[in-house]
């Protein structure tokens, strides 16, 4: 009841004061997002609801959410060590750290989550990838249905290698810049990446291959999102749009390696890892060649010869591979338990106004669902039963052909992403001194990254082009405060 | 060498005409955006920072004075350390005998205790650890990758060294140019590359490496091992001559650090390196990270297995900071972090003092080799030892930050 007078409250007060905010918040605790109603929402700086944390320096991204107890702040300091340091080539006298490659993609994990944030592109003057990669796939499924790899390069890129095994091979990016205007007049340029590859040390790469380019996401919320209720997405969910509003919304099912079943897909850009363990463990097999119990095999192919000869990490007999369940774990529990930073100038006018766009004149808020609430995690008790403000629905949506990378992934098309989250994007530039968006890094800007969102999400994208120069300005405004 | 040692009077007089005008800064810098910063409403609200007057303002900006005295005065040491170890490195590769090649062991360890009081002057980005010209990772960067450098067990040929074809030439400028291949981060050289070329993989479950000093004589490559040894200490030299000019007087650096900076940004930086040091580091990365993985070579010297050095040499140089005195070949004094503190809330001032001496002797504690000392089971005496050295540490970051509180100065640690 009370919920209701809320809301009718809320839309008379907008129908009397238009957008004096200020107005209804002391309505405080009841969020009345819906798709017609704008955003009260008392508490809104805090994305990670209680395990929020201040800090807008460079360090914003590399904290432990607030409150672990002695034992969660070992495992995490442990976690972040293995995180952070380089891995080394086998055999070493650092034991517990040695098994680099044979093939990788770097030397550790913060080689591309560098401070926990965002990679990107090459910049100009610079080769060779350093926190992105590019997955290969070629056209069929594997037995569990996911993207079937190719034969000799496998499911990705190794562009690295260890001293007497020959990498993979190197990406070379090329851009092609496209003219565009606003309606009122303003001028933009779009740059299309185009891929090549250098130094392909075994051969061609298999008929038909697909190529989905990736860039490191930003580490903080994953436990936070593990934590959102199955039943909660898929209440989201639409996958026939039956609503009518143009977005569809579909969950991934993905392979679970520990399950040995397919369950709802959570992470990566297509929504293709279950669970911060195997993300993580894939990670590690994938990006620098450390085995697990989850994965047990280096990622050499039968043609390569030298790789499968290299000697491993392995020095145990009850665990015979490079990283120890132990130590997983301990990775797993740091990569779930990295802090959300809290907002800035949230209640700047401007930033009001960017939200207000956001949510409700664009309807961005279909997809990048601005609030979420956890149930219970298995990960950590801190983030269960907390109100989030991730600004995603975990769900895959059909962003149009020219954002398509063509390489299905369990049940993602090839035209489909999974809604990215938002939280901590207004920060990229200060953790990791750029301002790269959207799965391969293409756009330039947050204003890029809008201008290229298609297929579902092409009406709020041509909405934004119809604002004035100041309303798109206060959309990139609020964006920048997450 | 110019040395730089005073008490806390005299830098008062000298200064204390400048103090005036630069309280007018540190005034403008307590409205910056971090005041401004929400606490989640679980917290306890915190107490209003002191009013800011000219005692604590004075205070305040001599310990930035001091700190950048005691980097200067720390590195000046570390630098002439380092050079000892690469001239005793030149002279056991022109004729290498087992004299010598103790001798540069020995060299080694020495170098490594003022460089281990640097550390301090870590984690904000300073000249030592700076986003495009910090020098931290070639220094001292671990684990080493052994055998992208030298052989290693089971494999005789492994390594650069014993690659002529990959490396035809070993001068400081192709080692130093390694660095970037392979993996963006593969450092194949600093201490710890001289630490395993001097002492050797350590595969002994109770004493350090046992490299043979025929390594530099009769075995494979043996003149390219020596090459590779002073391509290495040479670059050491290079590095911390680097850092130590930015620190020295009048440097660009430190004359931006300690007169055109606010004092409370650059108290921001001080303390914000010392708790990070003191928490993340040193209590997390280099303890407790040991005795969770109980790894027996999960330590930072593997080779030498002086890894306990290096924990005493941190807490040290955290210490030296706060308590505004370094003894190195010559004794810095200056005001100190805690003597501003006390001027602003002495009860947070006597909290500090018993944190970071409780933190040293707890750290001192640590018996030798750390590899022996963190196996076992949890009462071990030894894990005990360690633990509570982590505990202190971690409780010396936690009065660093409500010491920084009564300063006026919100830390995010």
């Amino acid at each position: 009841m009370f919920l209701t007078s809320s809301r009718l409250l809320l839309v008379a007060s907008f129908a009397v004061f238009g957008l004096s905010l200020s107005v209804v918040s002391c309505n405080a605790d009841k969020d009345v997002t819906d798709a017609v109603g704008f955003v009260e929402d008392d508490g809104e700086q805090f994305s990670g609801g209680s395990t929020t944390l201040f800090d807008a320096t460079e360090n914003a991204f590399n904290h432990a959410v607030p409150g672990l107890d002695s034992d969660g702040e070992d495992r995490f300091v442990t976690g972040n060590s293995l995180f952070r340091n380089n891995w080394v080539t086998a055999p070493a006298t650092t034991t517990a750290r040695d098994g680099l490659g044979p093939m990788f993609n770097a030397a550790s994990c913060s080689g591309c989550h560098t401070l926990d944030g965002r990679g990107r592109p090459p910049l100009p003057g610079e080769t060779g990838l350093s926190s992105m990669l590019v997955r290969l796939s070629v056209p069929g499924q594997d037995a569990h249905g996911g993207p079937l790899p190719d034969p000799t390069y496998g499911d990705q890129l190794s562009n690295h290698a260890i001293r007497g095994v020959a990498a993979e091979g190197e990406v070379r990016i090329t851009y092609t810049e496209t003219a565009g205007q606003y309606p009122d007049g303003t001028a933009y340029s779009l740059r299309t990446p185009s891929y090549s590859f250098d130094n392909l040390s075994y051969g061609a790469l298999g008929a038909g291959i697909l190529l989905s380019p990736r860039v490191a996401p930003q580490m903080p919320g994953l436990g936070l999102l593990a934590a959102v209720p199955e039943a909660a997405l898929l209440a989201i969910a639409d996958p026939a749009d039956l609503n009518g509003d143009g977005i569809s919304g579909r969950p991934n099912y993905v392979w679970d390696t520990e399950k040995q079943q397919r369950t709802l897909g959570r992470f990566g850009w297509k929504a293709n890892q279950p669970t911060v363990r195997q993300q993580t463990a894939g990670a590690f097999v994938g990006d620098m060649g450390i085995t697990s119990a989850l994965f047990q095999a280096e990622n050499c192919t039968s043609p390569q010869r030298d790789c499968a000869a290299a000697p491993t990490g392995n020095t145990s007999a009850t665990e015979p591979y490079e990283l120890s369940v132990a130590n997983l774990e301990r990775v797993a529990y740091y990569s779930a338990t990295l802090a959300v930073p809290g907002r800035r100038q949230w209640q700047d006018a401007a930033v009001v106004r960017g939200k207000q766009l956001f949510v409700q004149t664009l309807n961005c808020a279909g997809c990048h669902r601005p609030k979420l609430q956890t149930g219970t995690s298995d990960i950590e008790p801190l983030l269960a039963h907390q109100t989030i403000r991730p600004y995603t629905d975990l769900l895959l949506h059909d962003m149009g052909p020219s954002l398509a990378d063509g390489r299905p992934d369990f049940e993602a098309t090839g035209a489909e992403w999974r809604t990215p989250p938002l939280w901590g994007a207004g920060l990229f530039q200060t953790v990791n001194r750029h301002t790269f968006y959207l799965h391969d890094g293409r756009a330039r800007s947050l204003e890029e990254a809008i201008l290229w969102h298609g297929g579902e999400a092409q009406r709020a994208r041509d909405a934004f082009t119809r604002l004035s120069r100041e309303d798109r300005a206060a959309v990139i405004k609020f964006l920048n405060s997450l | 060498m110019t040395r730089f040692s005073l008490t806390n009077r005299p830098l008062r007089r000298l200064t204390g005409a400048l103090f005036l005008g630069f309280s007018l800064l540190g005034l403008a810098a307590c409205k910056d955006d971090d005041n401004e910063t929400p606490k989640p409403t679980t917290t306890v609200a915190d107490p209003e920072p002191p009013k800011p007057d000219t005692t604590v303002a004075n205070a305040k900006k001599a310990t930035v004075a001091t700190y950048a005295t005691i980097a200067y005065a720390t590195y000046s040491d570390a630098l002439t350390a380092a050079q000892t170890l690469h001239n005793q490195a030149l002279a056991f590769v022109a004729s290498p005998t087992e004299a010598g090649l103790l001798d540069v062991r020995a060299a080694w360890k020495a170098a490594r205790v003022p460089y281990n009081q640097t550390d301090a002057f870590r984690f904000y980005g300073g000249p030592i650890d700076d986003a495009t010209t910090g020098v931290e990772g070639l220094l001292n960067a671990w684990p080493l990758d052994e055998k992208y450098i030298d052989y290693t067990i089971g494999d005789p040929t492994s390594g650069l060294i014993n690659d002529p074809a990959a490396l035809p030439s070993i001068t400081k400028t192709t080692v130093e140019a390694l660095n970037e291949q392979g993996g963006e981060t593969n450092i194949s050289c600093g201490y710890h590359a001289v630490e395993f070329l001097l002492w050797g993989q350590d595969v002994s479950a109770t004493g350090p490496g046992a490299r043979a000093f025929t390594d530099y004589t009769t075995a494979p490559n043996a003149a390219r091992r020596g090459q590779y040894l002073t391509a290495c200490t040479a670059l050491i030299l290079d590095h911390l001559t680097q850092v130590r000019a930015a620190w020295a007087p009048g440097a660009a650096y430190r004359t931006a650090f300690t007169i055109t900076m606010p004092t409370d940004s650059a108290l921001t930086h001080i303390l914000t390196g010392l708790g990070r040091l003191s928490k993340g580091e040193l209590a997390g990365e280099r303890m407790q990270v040991a005795l969770d993985n109980q790894d027996q070579e999960d330590e930072h010297s593997c080779f030498s297995d002086y890894t306990d050095q290096d924990l005493k040499g941190n807490e040290q140089g955290i210490w030296n900071v706060l308590n505004g005195r370094y003894a190195g070949t010559a004794v810095t004094v200056g005001t100190s972090i805690i003597e501003a503190v006390r001027a602003a809330d002495a009860t947070r001032a006597d909290a500090l003092q018993v944190a970071t001496d409780d933190a040293r002797t707890k750290t001192l504690a640590i018996q030798a080799p750390f590899d022996q000392e963190i196996i076992g089971a949890d009462a071990a005496p030894g894990r005990q030892r360690v633990r509570a050295a982590v505990l202190a540490c971690r409780a010396q970051a936690d009065q660093l930050v409500a010491a920084a509180r009564a300063l006026g100065i919100t830390l995010v640690l």
